[in-house]
């Protein structure tokens, strides 16, 4: 007899303030077990966000910092730069990094930062209770959008990943998704990428992605899989945009 | 080559009932307990059938609040 499956040691023992379903629980223990496998949890300093994962601080087993909203890139910036040696991420949602925080998140990707970013886009603002984000979908709603989001004054959905790999100093772009098994195990592989271009100290890396907020959504977990698969895989592709020469 | 089986152990108090689990088995055991309610006010997930397991782990995998443990169980 053999464990084949347990919880990770990057995660401390408190349980998820998450709702049911959410998967931002799945991204946790992901970005968890990479941060073992690579053997670099001793090291690790993560930066929480603020929105749901605000807590993340409680639920990682390493040494956290919080930040203000959006502001996450340039905390991490700071602790990268005085501990070069340490291995220095960032957990921000979509409304942390999308919208309040785009201008952090464009110039540390610029600056070439050599930390991390795990970034779970969800379409929708969730701790605040379900306003319109940049990245909702046209026709999805919103409190803020309660007859669906209009292109036509509040513009297209924003596509963070696309945008960031224009920039030079980003070299690690992908987006995954979490809606699946095999696209959980994808997921996985991508975030470890991620922090191997940074211990490698190639640069900036960010991993976009795709999660479920059944609350927000108003539709049960289960749907919620069926909604993102449906509506969100056909704006935001997967696949990666950037990798360094090197990695290939 | 002996059939892999495996055991699915789950903490039932860190269960939101959200049933996920439930949707992605291959042998379609793991089911939602109707008849407990576990501390949180949820119906835990369970499996009855235990003998049917192929330790995919599937069911750990999207568990979005690390409640399942996999066992392989050698024959």
């Amino acid at each position: 007899m053999s464990t084949i499956f347990e919880r990770t040691d990057g995660l401390t023992d408190k349980q998820f303030h998450y709702c049911p379903g959410c998967t931002h629980g799945v991204i946790h223990r992901l970005v968890g077990e990479v941060l073992v496998e690579l053997g670099v949890l001793g090291k690790a300093v993560g930066v929480a966000p603020v929105g749901c994962s605000v807590l993340a601080y409680d639920y990682f087993n390493c040494d956290m910092h919080e930040a203000a909203h959006g502001r996450a890139p340039a905390v991490a910036t700071g602790i990268k730069r005085v501990l070069p040696d340490n291995v220095v991420f960032t957990y921000q949602g979509d409304g942390d990094l999308a919208s309040i925080g785009t201008a952090e998140i464009i110039h540390a990707a610029h600056r070439g930062e050599k930390f991390t970013t795990i970034f779970v886009n969800n379409a929708i603002y969730g701790m605040t209770g379900g306003q319109m984000a940049p990245t909702t979908l046209i026709g999805q709603k919103a409190t803020t959008a309660p007859y669906g989001r209009d292109a036509a004054t509040t513009g297209m959905p924003l596509r963070m990943s696309e945008m960031l790999a224009t920039i030079d100093g980003a070299v690690f772009v992908e987006r995954v998704t979490v809606h699946n098994v095999a696209g959980i195990r994808k997921a996985k592989k991508a975030i470890k990428k991620a922090f191997e271009v940074q211990i490698a100290g190639l640069g900036f890396g960010i991993v976009e992605i795709l999660s479920t907020c059944p609350t927000n959504w108003g539709i049960t977990p289960v749907e919620s899989l069926k909604w993102l698969e449906e509506n969100m895989l056909p704006y935001y592709p997967l696949g990666n945009f950037r990798t360094p020469e090197e990695g290939k | 080559m002996a059939k892999r089986r495996g055991r699915v152990i789950f903490q039932e108090d860190r269960c939101k009932g959200c049933e996920l689990c439930t949707t992605v088995c291959p042998v379609d055991i793991v089911k939602m307990n109707k008849s407990k309610i576990n501390v949180k006010g949820y119906h835990p997930a369970t499996v009855d059938e235990m003998e049917k397991c192929i330790a995919c782990a599937n069911c750990a995998t999207i568990c979005p609040d690390v409640v399942i443990k996999i066992e392989t169980i050698e024959e």
